[in-house]
């Protein structure tokens, strides 16, 4: 038996049955409290709805109750013996495609829900897109809503081709079809005698069994210097000359004895103790929060970062991203000017061009483009004003994406994802 | 050095899977939640001025200090912690603070609901169901912007409340402390957006991600001691629309609500006029995972008055300000 978390996020356009299915997986996996269900119960039943109507549980939010529909990300956690689940429940509406970004930057796996009467929608497009541009690793396709089209085999096969041909111009990792009645409870957590014809796994043994644990880098040693520690007690002699490398690990293993390079003053040291609060550790991996101490008395401050001599990451000022952008309103031209967050750096950049804007729907670049606004999605050249140390995302999501903020109004106004030059 | 934050793990019982990682390069959920707090907390305490973080003595700000104690090893916790007084705690919880604050070494700021009541800022409910939770809110933003902070950890868990559920790790608060569900700040990735203008803030949750379960799981593990009343004592209590009430002089009871004595445990700790007793044997902390790991009521559904006053009451409390 092991323990470990699956995170994955929920998508689909509105409608299509997300909050109905988080509902039956938190219903069928007897993680639904007493109380919240009859909190639902009772509100069903004060709306004149017949059933309890299992959205009521994920839309907590009194305009999404007011209104029906799912504003923000919520975020869920159920258990099996096997795993345990933390659900981002995204929103299905285009002006939240922003909340989606949100909820699949950290997903290991995503469910892009389709109505199996309507077929392949602009949202579900859409969606699949975005995951797969977030490099969510697993992608899971639930044609939903399979009692309402008598099960029907050809109906669950038209839709599959139609996406994977849509999906034959897309990066995907990993991608599965599964046919489902969320409301039914076809092929949620149980099997349906209803479908055969289907030879996979329910929904819930399929995101049990999805095997992660090689979804990480371990190959290039990435270490973003998040905090110096160093006590300074003058009483205490063995702290008086502590200094400690505190950061989470963003990829490959780092071991006491390891050959290291700093960036940016490409000055090489070795490790001489991982270190934690528990005692140190013989080894480090993603995402492991550590402090590294190391050999030489180089000078390194938040925001530098820690490699291997053969096996660094680009240091640049020119990169070459795809844009999710995100502000209301403000869009994004060529010279605007904005802070970049990326790993634990902090640095000015300008826009130096707007390559294209992509249409999600048909996957078309338009070239022509030299603005993006609110969820629109592009490639653009950035120059900042001192290096950052980047690899390209589809290589590692967390050295790969950083964030563009305002400094006017202070808002996040953009996913960047580092494309490989 | 200083002492290392002492743990022992046991291995025996179905709870420790949490504590295991399932193979090399893998890490134990117990693990990952810890490791995700820690960045977390290393990230506040790096990019803001003026940081400071809740303690009420309860469960889940005791799980915060200990990582903040692990995040700065063997370095001191870089900020103050600060508690927002009711006047109205368990006496075991205050002592329990002090305790706690004493061994850590850190500095407490005590915000007091008493002292905006004796002043006027605020006016005492009555009546049956008075309560001083609600003017907690007015305590807390009073003192983050008496002493300038602009970051505040809090102990809040998404799991605990569907308003929290949409809560970010990093949420962040215009000048008035309010939360505004509908524009938060999307949040990509562990890249958090830190910058705030001066008297804005941004609360922060490293526990976001973290059930119930977790939490006493973690207590378990690494032997935090916490206040008696977590665990089964007898108790004077009365019964109130199915909450278990302490008797004490700041509930108005009525007549016909009658005191019996009985063996209960807290699920959670607050104001003593609000906060529900749960009737339990458990006096072990395997007793308490066991019990937890088994409950089919929600934590604060089982415990907590003032959540019942409306469908919406978590969410109208945080739009203004409150954890």
């Amino acid at each position: 038996m092991t323990n470990d978390i699956l995170r994955f996020a929920t998508a689909g356009s509105v409608d299509d049955g997300k909050s109905t299915l988080i509902g039956r997986l938190l219903y069928d996996s007897k993680s639904i409290f007493e109380d919240q269900l009859e909190a639902v119960e009772r509100t069903s039943r004060d709306r004149g709805e017949e059933d309890a109507n299992l959205a009521l549980l994920t839309d907590g939010l009194r305009a999404e109750r007011e209104q029906g529909i799912t504003i923000d990300v919520a975020y869920r956690y159920f258990a099996t013996p096997r795993r345990t689940f933390i659900i981002a429940d995204t929103p299905g509406h285009v002006q939240y495609t922003r909340n989606m970004v949100t909820g699949a930057s950290t997903a290991d796996l995503a469910v892009v829900l389709v109505d199996a009467r309507k077929g392949l929608q602009e949202q579900s497009r859409r969606h699949a897109f975005l995951a797969t541009l977030l490099r969510v690793p697993h992608l899971v396709f639930a044609v939903n809503k399979m009692d309402l089209v008598d099960y029907d085999e050809a109906r669950f096969e038209r839709i599959k081709d139609e996406f994977t041909d849509f999906a034959a111009k897309l990066d995907v990792p990993d991608l599965t079809f599964i046919p489902i009645s969320a409301l039914r409870g076809d092929n949620v957590v149980g099997r349906s005698p209803n479908m055969d014809w289907y030879d996979g796994p329910p929904l819930l043994r399929h995101l049990e069994n999805v095997h992660i644990a090689s979804d990480r880098n371990l190959v290039d040693v990435r270490f973003p210097v998040q905090y110096v520690i160093r006590p300074h007690r003058a009483a205490d002699p063995a702290l008086h000359d502590y200094r400690g490398y505190a950061g989470q690990v963003a990829g490959g293993v780092l071991k006491p004895g390891d050959t290291v390079t700093h960036l940016p003053s490409g000055l090489e040291t070795t490790i001489t103790e991982i270190s934690t609060a528990d005692g140190p550790v013989a080894e480090a991996f993603s995402p492991m929060s550590v402090t590294l101490r190391l050999a030489d008395d180089i000078d390194i401050s938040r925001g530098d970062m820690i490699c291997r001599p053969q096996n660094q990451p680009s240091v640049t000022q020119d990169v070459d991203a795809m844009l999710c952008w995100m502000s209301e309103t403000r869009p994004l031209t060529a010279r605007s000017r904005l802070l970049l967050k990326h790993t634990t750096r902090s640095v000015r950049t300008v826009v130096r061009d707007v390559h294209y804007q992509l249409d999600v729907n048909t996957l078309h670049r338009d070239e022509s483009a030299d603005t993006l606004r609110l969820n629109q999605i592009g490639r653009v050249a950035l120059r900042t004003t001192q290096p950052i140390f980047t690899d390209a995302y589809r290589r590692n999501r967390l050295t790969g994406g950083f964030i563009l903020v305002d400094e006017s109004t202070n808002a996040t106004v953009a996913a960047g994802m580092i494309v490989d030059t | 050095m200083p002492d290392r934050p002492r743990r022992t793990a046991t291995t025996s019982e179905a709870w420790t899977d949490m504590t295991q990682a399932p193979s090399r390069y893998q890490m134990s959920q117990l693990d990952l939640l810890e490791a995700e707090a820690l960045y977390i907390m290393r990230e506040v305490a790096a990019e803001f001025e003026r940081p400071v973080l809740l303690f009420s003595g309860g469960k889940d700000s005791i799980v915060m200090l200990r990582l903040a104690e692990k995040a700065f090893w063997p370095g001191p916790i870089p900020f103050p912690v600060m508690h927002v007084d009711t006047g109205h705690n368990f006496p075991e919880v205050m002592e329990f603070r002090d305790r706690r604050v004493a061994e850590t070494g850190v500095r407490l700021i005590v915000a007091s609901v008493q002292e905006q009541i004796d002043a006027g800022v605020v006016r005492e409910p009555t009546g049956r169901w008075a309560s001083r939770n609600r003017l907690q809110t007015s305590a807390l933003l009073d003192a983050l912007e008496h002493h300038r902070f602009d970051a505040a950890f809090g102990g809040a868990r998404r799991d605990e409340e569907k308003a929290r559920a949409k809560e970010r790790i990093f949420s962040f608060r215009d000048e008035f402390g309010q939360w505004e569900p509908k524009a938060q700040r999307p949040e990509l990735w562990n890249t958090f957006n830190t910058r705030v203008a001066q008297g804005e803030n941004i609360r922060v949750f490293p526990l976001s991600n973290w059930t119930e379960l977790d939490i006493w799981a973690y207590v378990r593990r690494e032997e935090l001691a916490l206040p008696s009343i977590y665990f089964a004592h007898e108790r004077s209590v009365f019964e109130r629309d199915g909450i278990l009430l302490a008797d004490n002089p700041h509930v108005h009871r009525d007549d016909d609500e009658t005191v019996f004595s009985t063996m209960v445990r807290y699920r959670t700790v607050g104001d003593m006029t609000c906060t529900g007793a749960v009737r339990s044997t458990a006096t072990t902390l395997p007793d308490i995972v066991a019990e937890i790991a088994a409950t089919r009521i929600t934590e604060r559904g089982q415990t907590r008055a003032d959540d019942r006053s409306s469908e919406a009451a978590m969410e109208d409390r945080k739009r203004e300000g409150y954890f």
